[in-house]
């Protein structure tokens, strides 16, 4: 695949407007990078000419860079890249045996993708959500408290286009290349969209409200505490 | 009952606008802005210091000192750096901040520019969190709709410009100067100190990276006083913040407390561990802090207290790990997740974490023998404080711990050729794969 000519005249103002955040054009490099892997999917050689020739930087210099993010694939992925998290603790509660489930009822190993496309795997490190063990990410949106046959069912719906939502995330799942817009600081308009406060996030809340121990219910002293 | 938790930063979460500027507003949101700005900086900075909030990132450096140490009058840019790259196995308190409170980050950002004069502040958050970054643009674009970020906030002389910006995928970035470089568009690794950031930092200017629930305690310390924060918690460890709870507990799940708390409270709060089992070992501040065990269930959770115990209270990540766990394989995927995520640069990191997980592969297959365990303390204290950062250092927090308290349990794994435990036994869902 390559960056079409109609393609580099439609990022080039996006372009523009990434470098004028930044004091200092090369710290735009990282959402440039986002930028044009919204356009193929991944980081080709193309997209690193175009990022280089934004910035003034060379091709070996974009590609270092490249080369140190996980983030930034250098070839194409699915539409939907499910990333199971096998860090310790979500490996324990479950992660290992979901990404060893989803690997067997795909037919497909690590990073690699289905024929159809459709959905690819990963195993991730931990993404900040382990309070919902074990996590599931879709395209970066949190699917929380997997089970294997969850995560079964999740990826034969992307598979067979069933709309998804995840647990804490934007109703509408965007796909992959979606996602490298909203990275680059083009947001699509859902922020406001979904529940973000699952049972977890507000675990310690409700027992507070429940104790009275919340600030509008009077005064708050630490005694006992120390 | 005494009072035990004390939801400040997370009073409103259960709202299910909580994440909107007119929602901050109607609990009281940016009446702290309003404050700072009838003080003078250096009386911002001062309350900092008489709140001793300690950075909420993990290393517990005291935020008004650090402010502290950006010259002032110098003529050069100051910038304020967020560290909102959450990424520390265990650790998942920002996360829920970002989504469900980030007016409280933004505004503390307004006010901590206005306090060590800064113009400029970056949140750079880990990319690998879309909706999170989504909420982080809105929260930025309300705060600027109402004339809370961009020039002459309030009417003011207070110009303060805010960027969101996504990283790609490296917990590395999580170190302060190596996030520096990543957010300059280089690969994230990190910098020799000194300098430190506050005298040189983004593009060698100075610079004060703090980490988000620091910030987000800001609006908390201006609004209520120095005073009020620092009643809560110990002696030198004052404050609340978010104590996160994951694993085998029956209510896993966020916390917020006052410093000192101990994990038996906070246990009773969320149901104990799971039904039928027992705690086995525990982190309390993510995977870089040595374990605990079920002996130190009342180790108040502040970081004399904590040091005092022979762990690191760190981010509050508090993982736990009932009987049916191995810790062997715990820790291997540690330690396999510093070699993944170590950043090459320096030699003792790059080459022992590659050793010590041969080690550990070699011993949870039944294959080692009690001299590897040696050998790994040995690789370890080669690695620790040997490199640029403490990303080297954080491996042998749960090797050495580990053998501390469990060394039987690696010995048995060369008794039976193989590891004793069924890990069906430690899932969630054990009944679905029996």
């Amino acid at each position: 695949m390559a960056l079409s000519e109609e393609t580099r005249a439609r990022l080039a103002p996006q372009a523009a407007e990434i470098i004028g955040r930044y004091p200092k054009a090369r710290s735009a490099l990282l959402p440039l990078l986002h930028l044009v892997q919204s356009q193929e999917g991944y980081v080709s050689q193309d997209g690193i000419e175009f990022c280089a020739e934004q910035l003034g930087l060379t091709e070996a210099d974009v590609t270092g860079v490249v080369s140190f993010y996980t983030m930034y694939k250098r070839k194409p992925v699915g539409e939907y890249h499910v990333g199971v998290c096998t860090n310790s603790l979500c490996a324990v509660m479950g992660g290992d045996a979901i990404f060893a489930d989803l690997q067997e009822h795909l037919g497909i190993g690590n990073d690699e993708t289905t024929a159809d496309g459709k959905v690819s795997i990963e195993h991730v490190e931990c993404n900040a959500a382990c309070d919902y063990a074990p996590v599931v990410m879709v395209n970066w949106e949190f699917f929380d408290n997997m089970t294997p046959a969850k995560a079964r069912d999740l990826v034969d719906d992307l598979r067979s286009g069933v709309a998804v939502s995840p647990t804490r995330g934007a109703p509408r799942l965007v796909t992959w290349k979606q996602t490298g817009q909203i990275l680059a600081g083009f947001p699509d308009g859902q922020a406001a969209d979904g529940n973000t406060a699952g049972e977890a996030t507000l675990a310690g809340l409700r027992v507070a409200r429940q104790q009275g121990w919340t600030p509008d219910d009077g005064p708050r002293a630490a005694e006992g505490t120390q | 009952m005494t009072t035990i938790l004390t939801p400040e930063l997370s009073a409103h979460w259960d709202e299910p606008d909580s994440f909107r500027l007119a929602a901050y507003e109607r609990d009281g949101g940016y009446r702290a802005l309003r404050k700072a700005l009838a003080m003078s900086p250096d009386q911002v900075i001062s309350a900092l210091k008489e709140s001793a909030l300690r950075g909420r990132g993990g290393a517990g450096f005291p935020t008004g000192v650090k402010w502290g140490f950006i010259p002032q009058g110098d003529g050069k840019p100051h910038y304020l750096v967020v560290n909102a790259d959450e990424s520390e196995p265990g650790a998942c308190k920002d996360m829920p901040t970002l989504l469900n409170n980030p007016q409280a980050l933004v505004e503390g950002i307004i006010i901590a520019c206005y306090g060590f004069r800064a113009r400029e502040a970056f949140i750079y958050v880990r990319g690998e969190v879309l909706h999170v970054i989504r909420r982080l643009h809105l929260a930025v674009a309300e705060a600027r709709a109402a004339g809370y970020i961009g020039e002459n906030i309030l009417g003011s002389d207070l110009c303060v410009n805010v960027v969101v910006h996504a990283g790609a995928g490296a917990y590395i970035c999580g170190e302060e100067t190596a996030l520096l470089d990543s957010l300059e568009g280089f690969r994230g690794q990190p910098r020799l100190k000194p300098p430190f950031p506050a005298v040189a930092g983004l593009y060698g200017s100075p610079t004060v990276v703090n980490n988000v629930e620091s910030i987000a305690s800001v609006p908390y310390i201006i609004g209520h006083g120095p005073a009020e924060f620092a009643s809560y918690g110990t002696e030198k460890s004052k404050g609340f913040g978010l104590f996160s709870l994951s694993g085998h507990v029956t209510t896993p799940g966020q916390y917020e407390a006052p410093l000192g708390t101990t994990l038996r409270q906070l246990l009773e709060l969320a149901g104990g561990i799971r039904a039928g089992h027992r705690l086995k070992f525990w982190t309390p501040g993510g995977s870089s802090t040595p374990l605990f065990t079920d002996e130190h269930l009342d180790v108040p959770l502040d970081y004399e207290s904590v040091a005092a115990a022979g762990s690191m209270l760190g981010t509050r990540s508090v993982q736990m790990f009932d009987e049916t766990t191995c810790v062997v394989r715990v820790v291997l995927r540690w330690v396999q997740f510093y070699e993944h995520e170590s950043c090459g640069k320096c030699t003792p990191c790059r080459e022992g974490s590659f050793w010590v997980r041969q080690l550990l592969q070699r011993l949870e297959a039944g294959r080692g023998s009690e001299a590897d365990l040696d050998k790994l303390l040995d690789i370890c204290d080669n690695i620790t404080g040997r490199a640029f950062c403490a990303l080297g250092d954080s491996i042998q927090a749960p090797v050495a711990s580990s053998i501390k308290y469990f060394r039987d349990e690696y010995i048995e794994h060369q008794r039976l050729g193989g590891c004793p435990f069924d890990p069906a036994a430690s899932t969630l869902f054990a009944l679905e794969t029996a």
